[in-house]
């Protein structure tokens, strides 16, 4: 009777949560086919790679997607470095204890923080006080910051994951602390750490409002030519045809092509990082 | 010669006390193996040795312990240095996720050597030295992790050699090994002997009655009993140790 019991419960319970988690996998490819369905048609080879015609309600989105992938660029040539290093500072260097603990609560509460806050942060710091004006390398900035929290959570994490015995054998031998971070530590972590781009470019490429003071141009019919441009960028000009176009209806078709453009770049970039991390995986192991 | 001498060593793991009051000398070009209960002490003795405690937390030290006549714990001491003379090798088999001949050249690489025909001159001897080379001379550029675990642990003993230490520390080099890869780390002990000082921890009775010159028995932090091993095999001088090594405790 109780092993009956027991077996029923368990069963009610593995129920519950497959259902839960095939729910959310459904309701990711829902999304993903919404999108599709409405987008696919106004993909096209003029779509991607032309300027935007008569009022954004034509043409294409060439402009937004350069404009989006120097967002990217830009931000993770800040964020990364920083971010690993801190997290190399956090993770190998500072010693338990209250400074550790400030560390860790600041970064956290900084991946906390709304991402308009950044918006508004990024523009009176890096377009007004610096005098970067709205251009991509203020806006690059912000995001820089935004997911700096993300780089250094997932590097740590990374870190924390490479075996002391590793850190204690290169020590043992009389190799300084540094020479054993960036010669066994970091190598071996490496592959981890590349989640941690993926995760960030995927942020980076989609945030609308960090962005908003910051870089993102309404309209442009040229593309950037320095990062002290402004530019167009994905996130920002699907929110514009979408809410304030000069013709809202004729442009939805866009709009979804549009999201569509962004969900494929994000999803390229994960492939490729994940290419990259397999790369390294293996490099370590074999090396 | 005495080679290491540690004089009223206490140690401390935050409050609590894991050595009390340790004296003990160990002479040049001899094996002394550690031994005692779980939770003894042993292995945090072997640790000082090297300044590895350092890198545990919330730990205090005192007393003394010397080194060719030098203390290693004063303040001018470069634990760096210290530690290239005091090589350590590890209960589980711990070989970098690098190649065989990177693992060995590893330790000569951080010390600043670069010439290429130096290092692979001492690459090869070394792994020769721990009876390594027949069974790895193929396959140099291959990953460490390939190799079987007896293996990898005298590649660990090759790559802590290579950099011609004086004193090698050994904590339980052979609990994870099978029984032919024990025999062969410990017929390597016996001719590393002719040129090291080796100080060894182990579990295993027969192997620190097998390998050791002199032997040492820790209990609850404390150093119960040290002697030359026969003496402490065969006539112990206190009831504790009798016990212990006869198996009626620990």
């Amino acid at each position: 009777m109780l092993a009956y019991k027991k077996k029923r419960n368990q069963n009610i319970a593995f129920g519950i949560f497959s259902l839960i988690s095939y729910a959310i996998v459904a309701l990711l490819f829902v999304i993903l086919a919404f999108i599709v369905v409405k987008g696919i048609g106004v993909i096209s080879w003029e779509f991607v790679s032309e300027m935007p015609k008569n009022g954004m309600t034509e043409g294409g989105i060439f402009p937004a997607i350069v404009g989006t992938l120097c967002l990217v660029i830009v931000s993770m040539v800040f964020a990364f470095p920083v971010g690993v290093l801190a997290a190399i500072y956090m993770n190998e260097y500072v010693k338990d204890g209250w400074m550790k603990k400030i560390i860790k609560q600041m970064t956290n509460n900084l991946a906390g923080v709304p991402s308009i806050v950044f918006g508004l942060f990024g523009m009176s710091l890096f377009v007004n006080k610096l005098g970067f004006g709205d251009s991509i390398l203020a806006g690059g900035l912000t995001l820089g910051l935004l997911v700096l929290p993300v780089v250094i959570r997932t590097t740590e994490e990374a870190l924390k994951a490479v075996e002391s015995t590793f850190r204690h054998a290169s020590l043992g031998l009389g190799a300084s602390k540094w020479q054993t971070t960036s010669k066994v530590v970091l190598p071996i972590a490496f592959p981890n750490i590349i989640t941690g781009l993926i995760l960030s470019i995927g942020r980076v490429s989609g945030e609308t409002a960090p962005i908003l003071f910051t870089v993102a141009a309404y309209f442009l019919p040229k593309l950037p030519t320095s990062i002290f441009d402004q530019a167009m960028a994905l996130p920002y000009h699907l929110y514009v045809i979408s809410t304030s176009g000069t013709n809202i209806e004729a442009s939805r078709a866009m709009a979804y092509g549009t999201a569509l453009v962004l969900i494929i770049i994000v999803l390229i970039s994960n492939l490729l990082a994940n290419r990259l991390r397999k790369y390294y995986g293996k490099k370590v192991k074999m090396n | 010669m005495q080679k290491i001498i540690s004089k009223n060593v206490n140690f401390f793991y935050g409050e609590t006390q894991a050595l009390n009051d340790i004296s003990l000398s160990m002479k040049e070009k001899t094996i002394t193996a550690l031994i005692g209960p779980s939770g003894c002490g042993k292995s945090t003795y072997l640790r000082l040795l090297n300044r590895m405690n350092d890198l545990i937390d919330n730990t205090k030290m005192t007393g003394s312990v010397l080194i060719d006549g030098n203390d290693i714990y004063a303040k001018e001491t470069n634990v760096d240095e210290l530690r290239k003379n005091v090589g350590m090798v590890f209960q589980k088999p711990n070989p970098f996720p690098k190649s065989i001949y990177e693992n060995v050249a590893y330790g000569l690489r951080v010390n600043g050597i670069n010439d290429k025909k130096t290092i692979e001159e001492r690459v090869i001897n070394t792994i020769k030295q721990v009876a390594l080379w027949d069974e790895v001379k193929d396959k140099l550029s291959k990953s460490a992790f390939e190799l079987s675990g007896g293996q990898q642990q005298r590649l660990c003993i090759a790559r802590a050699l290579a950099i011609q230490p004086s004193i090698l520390l050994m904590d339980e080099p052979t609990s994870a090994l099978d029984p032919i890869s024990t025999s062969k780390v410990e017929e390597l002990l016996f001719e590393l002997k002719e040129n090291y000082t080796i100080v060894i921890v182990t579990h295993n009775m027969q192997q620190a009655g097998r390998v050791s010159d002199n032997t040492a028995f820790f209990y609850m932090g404390e150093l119960i009993e040290y002697d030359k091993t026969k003496t402490i095999f065969t006539k112990p001088f206190k009831k504790q140790t009798e016990d212990y090594i006869t198996g009626r405790f620990g």
